[in-house]
């Protein structure tokens, strides 16, 4: 939005109540939808799935790996569901070839010996911290702010506008006031609790959506299993590693958004009937996300409802400057954008239009660290002769850190471990913090960003926040590395007394 | 199929070539506990055998901790190390400390810190007290039992003089500023300093084990004070992370205070940290000389019970030795040591398939949060004993008569939380050989 909105010219404040990609946005499969899941329930999303996936690919290949995907369907899988695919697809205009299953099995070896029929689609894979992280800056190199930290509190209203926006700076505490001519809800999940600060009612369901990372890269390719959606039937390979998911448990609470033990033994239950080496394989993490669902399904399958968005124009609760997107999916967001820009824009009288459909998403290079594999090979290519590593399983130096804390920085941010956590690999390779948390805490301790317990608060925080992601996959090899945490951090150091 | 066929007919066969060794007693483990049985059974005259890993005990801090912290949920530390044992075993009679007389847990100490000072590394303890340690967190960690070297750090908590803390370019992990900043509220009058390890300029990241190593050499020192010297201004104590030597660590302290002219103390860093390591090579070193012949590098791979005693095959890829025992101390640690190993739904002890106390399902195993001060509960699953330290079953029988466990693979202890680890796992070495004795004298 911010970026689509600076594009056109308008002067553009982003406001976030934590930090850029602390919601859907960084917990997602990282998917670039083919369309082709949907084209038997939503033929128009699957549509609109297929016209932005190739959009994508052309504006933002720097954050896409077009890895090209599978459809695989394994004995007991419903016949006649596998039979109505191909023309499903036709029918939304995406292209599934079918592929004898020794040639599917050839291509990804892990697929199990079941396999009764695949298809080849055009999935991708995509990096949506850096997506984001590059949006933003685009945004913010065309004047457009960003304020991070901040909560939206409430909204002064009179005569049917919102005059003023009260915002907490959750860091100080303080409250602030932005005055500005439109406003508009694109909070996700959390579009409901914002739109009701305003005397809004939004009817959205909440989604929960659990998700695990391999230890390596199990595919080259996207896989899926053929089957009319359902859990953990989606592999996508994430540079060196590989994302299993996912789960839909709807949930009433925002603040309940984590992984859990029997999601995880789900999941992986699930996913060794179309991948059975998953059962041997070793997952470093597992994270959940929440997807916000329109409209109102008493059934028990959310997966029913729509993964369409929408664009609610609040003027009929008596609101002209106020509009909220929501719903959709990571492959629909730049369409998102479009449509909810072009109503600001309008509004506004603007007549600039939307520039996000022909122009490419410039990289940017804050925003290149969140890659797997990218680290190392920068690191090893060239790097000055006291850049020493951090963070030695994902290789990520010094140089890298200063430089993530000087965007921080003029992000009017803090550069805790947490907010380096989300612009970088720190954290998230074998060790999940344990060694790369205490190195870079004194770094930061060094250089001066933390004082006094301030960084040891920091530690707690970063390596609490891993242990939510570790927790559920707590057996073999990922026990005996929590073991060894637990031997540093409370054994020697006693970091909980 | 065939692999396991090979490996009985390699246990079955005892008329090839192979190596077939003897024994009265085979210590498995070369962790801490199993250091302490193989020389508290040396000690005593008994013929052992020690096999096992010797690279995790690295991992050691090097504090001999007795018991610092019960109970967890309130995190309530103790001055009194004995006072606390009283009152962890009257309110948990399940935890190993319950099982020893604490006569026996001060000779046990005594045995194993005068053995260390005879391999150069001096111990200290106030007896009758826990201290407080400065780690490289800045953290205060309580202990009973510390490197000499650790000392004057110790003291100088109490009466925090002006000081000075350094920390080396290049050595991650360890920030002097950290611990000065995290220090503030209790000891105001720290400075910091950072200095660049002489001979080293060239290198990128500086890892204790050389600096420690160059140490043994007077020209390296002489660099070090050199540099260090200018910076003590009105300081009365320096800090310097624990890189002062290997088993000569007491004289390359005394040396460099000579040179610099203030007491000074080493800060324990995260591991593998060099304390760790001089327990390690003075076991490594010294348990040989004693007459304890070692296995080091090598795992067992199985055990068989026979008529009489044991027998243990010993190999980490393929099979290279048998060893015939009458007694074995089983001293294989948890996860980590590989003496317990979890699947997604059960923890097991895989070299004897012993009975392990399972703390719930894998959903009870830990808690929500890492850090909770209740601790996690699979920390409490093991084996459990009966009062000669013997693995029992569900009846509370022991399984094997001369089957032994010790140290951090036992239930219903936590000593990560509890700060009991050495003590844990010298005790119950010290129990476990003295009960095996018992058995043999019968």
């Amino acid at each position: 939005m911010a970026r689509d909105l600076a594009l056109r010219g308008i002067d553009c404040i982003l406001v976030e109540r934590y930090d850029i990609n602390a919601g859907a946005s960084g917990a997602n499969h990282g998917l670039l939808h083919s369309g082709a899941r949907y084209v038997s329930k939503d033929a128009s999303a699957a549509a609109e799935c297929r016209k932005e996936g190739a959009l994508l690919k052309k504006l933002a290949s720097d954050c896409i790996e077009d890895t090209g995907g599978l459809f695989v369907a394994i004995e007991g899988d419903d016949e006649r569901f596998v039979a109505d695919f191909p023309r499903l697809c036709a029918r939304s205009g995406i292209d599934a070839r079918s592929l004898p299953v020794e040639d599917a099995r050839e291509m990804e070896p892990l697929l199990s010996d079941k396999l009764i029929a695949a298809y080849r689609v055009p999935d991708a894979s995509v990096d949506p911290f850096k997506l984001t992280l590059e949006n933003v800056h685009q945004a913010r190199a065309l004047g457009g702010s960003l304020l991070r930290h901040s909560e939206v509190t409430g909204f002064e209203i009179d005569r049917h506008r919102i005059v003023r926006t009260r915002l907490k700076n959750l860091l100080t505490g303080e409250t602030f006031f932005i005055q500005a001519d439109q406003v508009l809800n694109a909070a996700g999940a959390w579009a409901k609790e914002i739109a009701a600060l305003a005397g809004c009612s939004l009817n959205l369901l909440y989604s929960k959506g659990t998700l695990l990372v391999t230890h390596n890269r199990l595919t080259r390719q996207v896989i899926n299993r053929l089957r009319p959606s359902s859990n953990a039937d989606i592999l996508v390979p994430g540079g060196t590693v590989s994302i299993l998911g996912t789960t839909s448990i709807r949930i009433d609470n925002l603040d309940a958004i984590y992984p859990t033990v029997e999601e995880t033994d789900f999941i992986l239950e699930e996913g060794a009937s179309m991948i059975p080496a998953l059962e041997k394989t070793r997952f470093i993490r597992a994270y959940a996300g929440v997807r916000p669902l329109l409209g109102s399904s008493t059934e028990g399958d959310d997966r029913k409802v729509s993964r369409g968005f929408a664009l609610i124009d609040h003027a009929e609760s008596g609101l002209n400057n106020f509009a909220t997107i929501t719903g959709g999916k990571l492959t629909t967001y730049r369409l998102m954008a479009e449509k909810a820009a072009d109503l600001i824009s309008q509004r506004l009288g603007v007549s600039t239009p939307c520039q996000t459909r022909t122009e490419p998403l410039p990289s940017a290079a804050g925003a290149k660290w969140t890659k797997p594999g990218l680290a190392p090979r920068m690191w090893i290519k060239e790097h000055a002769p006291d850049d020493i590593l951090l963070c030695e399983c994902e290789m990520v130096p010094k140089s890298v850190v200063d430089n993530l804390i000087s965007s921080i920085r003029q992000q009017n941010g803090t550069p805790d471990l947490k907010a380096l956590g989300v612009r970088s690999r720190i954290g998230k390779g074998a060790c999940q913090g344990t060694f790369c948390a205490l190195r870079t805490g004194a770094y930061l301790y060094d250089k001066g960003e933390v004082k006094e317990e301030e960084g040891l608060d920091g530690i707690r925080a970063f390596i609490s926040e891993r242990w939510r992601g570790i927790r559920p996959l707590l057996w073999d090899t990922p026990l005996i590395q929590a073991e060894l945490q637990e031997a540093i951090y409370c054994g020697m150091y006693g970091l909980e007394l | 199929m065939t692999e396991e066929i090979e490996r009985l007919q390699f246990l079955l066969d005892t008329s090839a070539d192979k190596k077939v060794i003897t024994c009265d007693l085979a210590v498995i483990g070369a962790g801490m506990s199993g250091m302490a049985a193989s020389l508290f059974a040396a000690d005593r005259g008994v013929d052992t055998v020690q096999i096992g890993i010797a690279s995790q005990i690295i991992f050691s801090s090097g504090l001999l901790d007795l018991l610092g912290v019960h109970p967890v949920e309130t995190a309530q530390t103790w001055k009194d190390p004995w006072k606390a044992i009283d009152r962890l075993v009257s309110d948990q009679s399940d935890h190993p400390f319950a099982r020893i007389e604490k006569k026996h847990i001060r000779e046990a100490f005594a045995e194993v810190t005068a053995f260390l000072g005879d391999a150069g590394l001096t111990y200290r303890s106030d007896q009758e007290s826990n201290r407080f340690v400065i780690t490289s967190l800045g953290t205060l960690k309580p202990t009973y039992c510390a490197p000499a070297t650790m000392w004057n750090g110790i003291d100088a908590l109490q009466t925090t003089p002006p000081g000075l803390i350094v920390d080396i370019r290049g050595l991650r992990g360890f920030s002097a500023r950290q611990i000065t900043e995290t220090l503030k509220p209790v000891w105001p009058g720290l400075r910091h300093a950072t200095i660049a390890f002489p001979g080293m300029h060239k290198a990128q990241e500086l890892y204790t084990e050389p600096m420690a190593r160059s140490l043994a050499v007077a020209q390296n020192r002489q660099a070090l004070a050199g540099l260090l010297r200018p910076l003590v201004e009105d300081a009365r104590v320096l800090g310097v992370p624990a890189i002062l030597g290997m088993q000569n660590s007491r004289d390359v302290q005394t040396d460099m205070e000579a040179m610099i002219g203030i007491p000074v103390f080493e800060i324990p860093t995260m591991p593998p940290s060099i304390p760790g390591l001089r327990i390690r090579e003075a076991f490594e070193t010294k348990l040989p000389e004693k007459g304890v012949r070692v296995l080091y590098q090598q795992r067992v791979s199985r055990i068989e019970k026979t008529e009489d005693g044991f027998l243990l095959e010993v190999g980490s890829d393929k099979p290279m030795a048998t060893i015939k025992t009458k007694g074995v101390v089983l001293a294989t640690g948890r996860f980590l040591g590989k003496g317990l190993n979890a699947d997604r739904k059960v923890i097991r002890e895989p070299l004897l398939g012993l009975p392990v106390y399972q703390p719930g399902a894998r959903l009870d195993w830990h808690r929500f949060d890492f850090l909770d001060r209740r601790g996690h509960l699979i920390n409490r699953s093991g084996l459990e004993i009966d009062g000669r330290f013997r693995p029992v079953d569900a009846s509370g029988k022991p399984i094997y008569n001369n089957l032994y466990a010790t140290g951090s693979i036992l239930a219903h202890q936590d000593w990560m939380r509890q700060k009991c680890g050495s003590g844990l796992a010298i005790a119950t070495a010290y129990a476990a050989v003295k009960a095996f004795l018992e058995s043999a004298l019968v």
